[in-house]
């Protein structure tokens, strides 16, 4: 199996302002990326919970919060933060170059439920 | 009975002297009071100085005892009066006008002055000290933003100040003698955890690091040290430690070493003169925090009043770091070279955790705490009972977990103590609940002074209130949210007061730098209430609703209400709204409960073209804003209408369109009391009757159901109008974010509203009004970004530049 990443180019990095996310498809899959001032971070678009749009969430250190009924997710790892059951959303690869924003779609991870129970 | 008084003089007006008067006076007594103090002020806590020069308290909130507190208990307070002598054998003291008063007892309560080292330099400009409630207000004056400081002494009142100059915006170096900072409360390794704390806080910390001289002309502009490195400075302020103020005692020929010596009962070597405080010394013992001194107090207080029944024997020496963020507790004592002592430690690099215990037979002789000092009340009682810890040696560091909070305060045997620093048993604060009938835990400070020193206590008693008191009232200060732990009020204070203009910044100040989503949305409202507009509006920081002025669906759908004042369309109006929600796949369309209509599964990027056919302005109805006014048909067509509601309405959602709000404010105007438009159940009404309106506030009939508070009646449309206005200004000023006008005006009660809104006096109503019209005057119909958004990107879907079906030709 070719490890090698499918990079995809998404966007200018000065269309995603600071602390803020913005959505974007890419093929199937509905991402939200999230400029963080120093890096950019991409999970899908959906929360578990109610299915919001979590790049329309207000960000806060390195979590969002769903702007629908306010459940946490750590951008890192896409483990839910403060929820009262286990839940997490997939977290993509991000990198940037030449000013663009690049991600890969298809080595999206999601930790599993142990690691997010602990 | 008069002939039967004996004269006691106090020569000091600080913690120690009031706090012996106060023990005094609370007992049977047949003094005749005089207190003298040097500086001009009332009593007040000096250990909460540095929050005043952080900014977080006022100097009226440090304030101890007020003017009335002397007149009450018949006190003479020679305030701005030094003592200059004292005539042992006239028994009498000369002031600094020579004038002589005449006692049967003396206490000396001079307290101490900062330590000075002899260092070429301090005596120039902008150098200072920091010490009393006038140094506190120098360094006020002259720390500003930008402002190079050097605080000279890395100890608890050297990194307090440190803190608070940084909150004044200047950029703050530490510089201190020693290897460790606070090194006389925290080890080698307590100091490493200490230091790391006080850098991330953006404080330059130079260790160990001796200053030979302060450089400059006249003014001080550098230090240099003896390594020869210098280091330039606009203001520099010297904590480098206390020094007894014994100079009376020592021209009176008393006994004095260090500090005025004095015994078990805190008489010096002439017997009818006695001290307290941090002008003593007790068995080779100086003092500089706040808990033993409250100790000598008593124990003075029950001598002079007849009884040698308590004796001082030393006390403990607990101390704490007044900074947030940066936990310090450290007791008792730490010398680990002391034979037979074994410690017991735990620490956390990453969360910045330390702990360490110092034992001896079983028994805690010292503590140190770092980053979580959560069971300082703990080890403090294992301190002062030199309990046994035999029984508890696998929990020391970690109490075994309480199950219900509350027990924990249940558990506590009568005789603990609560407030360290005033010495207020659990026993001592039941008894005054109960026999005084305390509700509120301003009442129960003023009877027992529990928390009003550092205030760490102030948790337990209300615990303890809660539990005991069968009316317990909250105080309303409740803090924003855990990011930035001010109340509003302070945040408004804070605020204003430090000209900060953006959310980031209250947040890199005063919060955790991050902030959450219940405290920026709450910094956004209040930056753009204060300043009216003129604040540096930062969208990440608001909900998606107030980004793109629309409110979200459960679908990620947004829905769209445009304004329609007092409830009247037009014919064109609904042709265009008509149209639009044809051409925009509009799922549903919806009157509301607020005589508008609701276009329903708007996607986000066809907002702003949506607003654009619309040619109507933003309803607002997705935001904490003003929503609309609801009216009936009034005289204009109603046979019962007795004014004309259907205009007054229009008008009154004209004059305050477009502001923000705590949370929603909703209105009605009704033309006659048969209330069609239920303004009786709005936040705010205008209830119309033959020749007159009643102003009605506080209605709600959502989640709650309230019939409104009558505000004023007044006879004119214009007068009621204004009503409003006041009402709706003082609402935006001083709710808490998200407190509807209901509980609002039930928090404050309608008659401090009616005496600061319609019965204030001109100039505040003008005032009031003027504020209003100022945010107006910059407001504008938040659809009009449709033509520039804030973001460029804000109503647009990113495309892909790729495909990653093509990735295989990129790579």
């Amino acid at each position: 199996m070719n490890r090698e990443h499918n990079w995809t180019k998404i966007t200018a990095v000065a269309n995603i302002p600071p602390q803020e996310g913005r959505s974007v498809t890419v093929g199937e899959v509905e991402l939200a990326i999230f400029n963080l001032h120093d890096r950019f971070v991409t999970i899908e678009n959906r929360c578990p919970h109610k299915g919001g749009p979590l790049c329309d969430g207000i960000v806060s250190g390195t979590s969002v919060v769903c702007p629908l009924h306010g459940w946490r997710f750590d951008l890192d790892s896409g483990a839910a933060v403060r929820a009262s059951l286990p839940a997490c959303v997939t977290v993509f690869p991000t990198r940037v170059e030449e000013g663009i924003i690049l991600v890969d779609p298809s080595a999206g991870r999601r930790i599993t439920s142990e690691e997010a129970a602990a | 009975m008069s002939g039967a008084t004996r004269r006691l003089v106090v020569v000091g007006n600080g913690m120690a002297g009031v706090a012996c008067v106060e023990q005094i006076l609370k007992r049977k007594h047949d003094f005749e009071i005089t207190i003298f103090g040097d500086e001009p002020h009332v009593n007040y806590n000096r250990i909460l100085l540095s929050s005043v020069l952080a900014g977080e308290k006022s100097a009226e909130d440090i304030v101890l005892n007020d003017v009335d507190w002397y007149r009450e208990n018949g006190l003479r307070a020679r305030l701005g009066v030094r003592v200059a002598g004292i005539d042992r054998a006239a028994q009498t003291v000369i002031d600094d006008e020579g004038r002589a008063t005449h006692f049967d007892e003396l206490i000396l309560a001079t307290g101490s002055s900062a330590f000075i080292p002899p260092i070429p330099g301090v005596e120039k400009k902008n150098v200072h000290v920091f010490r009393t409630l006038d140094d506190t207000r120098a360094l006020l004056e002259k720390s500003r933003k930008g402002c190079r400081a050097v605080v000279i002494g890395g100890g608890l009142l050297g990194l307090e100040a440190a803190r608070g100059l940084q909150l004044r915006g200047c950029e703050v170096s530490v510089v201190h003698l020693m290897e460790t900072l606070m090194e006389r409360q925290l080890d080698r390794d307590g100091g490493a955890y200490l230091l790391r704390k006080i850098e991330n806080l953006g404080i330059r910390v130079m260790l160990p690091k001796q200053t030979a001289a302060l450089t400059g002309n006249g003014r001080v502009e550098g230090l240099r040290f003896a390594s020869g490195e210098e280091l330039e400075a606009d203001l520099v302020v010297i904590a480098a430690g206390i020094k007894p103020n014994a100079e009376l005692a020592r021209k009176a020929a008393l006994e004095v070493r260090r500090g005025i010596v004095v015994d078990d009962y805190m008489q010096t070597s002439d017997p009818h003169i006695h001290a307290v405080g941090e002008c003593t010394e007790h068995r080779g013992q100086t003092f500089g925090l706040v808990a033993p001194l409250m100790e000598q107090a008593k124990v003075l207080a029950s001598t002079l009043t007849g009884s040698r029944a308590v004796a001082f024997t030393g006390a403990s020496t607990a101390a704490k770091l007044k900074i947030m963020g940066v936990e310090i507790f450290s007791a008792g004592s730490i010398d680990e070279s002391e034979p037979g002592i074994e410690t017991v430690r735990y620490e956390d690099p990453s969360l910045g955790i330390y702990k360490k215990l110092f034992l001896k037979d079983n028994r805690l002789r010292g503590v140190i705490l770092v980053g979580d000092i959560s069971d300082e009340r703990r080890y403090t009682e294992w301190l002062r009972q030199d309990s046994d810890l035999s029984s508890q040696r696998r929990h020391l560091l970690f109490p075994p977990p309480v199950e219900d909070p509350g027990l924990e305060v249940a558990a506590m045997p009568e005789s603990e103590i609560i407030c360290g620093c005033n010495g207020v048993s659990k026993g001592t604060i039941i008894g005054a609940i109960h026999e005084k009938g305390i509700t509120t835990l301003s009442e129960l400070k003023t009877c027992t002074r529990a928390s009003t020193s550092c205030g760490s206590c102030t948790g337990l008693c209300e615990q303890l209130l809660r539990a005991v008191a069968p009316d317990f009232q909250e105080e309303t200060r409740t803090t924003l949210c855990s990011c930035v732990p001010f109340s509003y009020e302070q945040l408004r204070d804070i605020v204003k007061g430090q000209q900060l203009k953006s959310v980031q910044e209250v947040l890199n100040v005063y919060g955790n730098r991050k902030g959450c989503e219940i405290c920026k949305p709450a910094l956004s409202y209040m930056l753009d209430m204060l300043w009216c507009g003129g604040h540096e509006e930062d969208r990440s920081a608001r909900f998606i609703n107030d980004r793109v002025h629309a409110n979200i669906q459960k679908d990620g759908t947004f829905s769209v209400i445009p304004r329609m004042r007092g409830g009247v369309t037009s014919p064109d109006e609904l042709r265009r709204i008509a149209d639009v929600a044809e051409k925009y796949n509009v799922r549903m369309v919806k009157v509301t409960g607020s005589q508008r209509l609701d276009l329903l599964g708007v996607k986000k990027s066809d907002l702003p073209k949506v607003w654009a056919d619309l040619g109507m302005p933003s309803g607002q109805a997705y935001t904490k804003g003003v929503r609309m006014v609801k009216t009936c048909v009034g005289t204009e067509f109603c046979r019962f209408g007795t004014q004309d509601s259907t205009s007054a309405g229009i008008e009154l959602e004209r004059r305050l369109e477009n502001l923000f709000t705590p949370h929603k404010v909703k209105m009605g105007v009704v033309g006659c009391p048969r209330n069609c438009a239920e303004a009786t159940v709005k936040d705010i009404g205008m209830v119309g009757q033959e020749g007159s309106w009643q102003v009605v506030v506080g209605g709600a009939a959502g989640k709650s159901v309230r019939k409104a508070d009558l505000l004023i009646t007044v006879e004119t449309t214009g007068q009621a109008l204004e009503a409003c206005e006041l009402f709706f200004q003082y609402y935006r000023e001083n709710a808490n974010y998200l407190e509807r006008t209901y509980d609002f005006v039930e928090r404050l009660g309608i008659e401090k509203v009616r005496k600061e809104t319609v019965y204030a006096s001109e100039q505040e109503r003008r005032s009031l009004l003027d504020r209003l019209q100022r945010s107006k005057t910059i407001s504008k119909d938040a659809w009009l970004e449709r033509e520039t958004p804030v973001n460029p990107t804000q109503f647009v879907q990113i495309q892909p530049i790729q495909s990653p079906a093509l990735k295989e030709t990129i790579i």
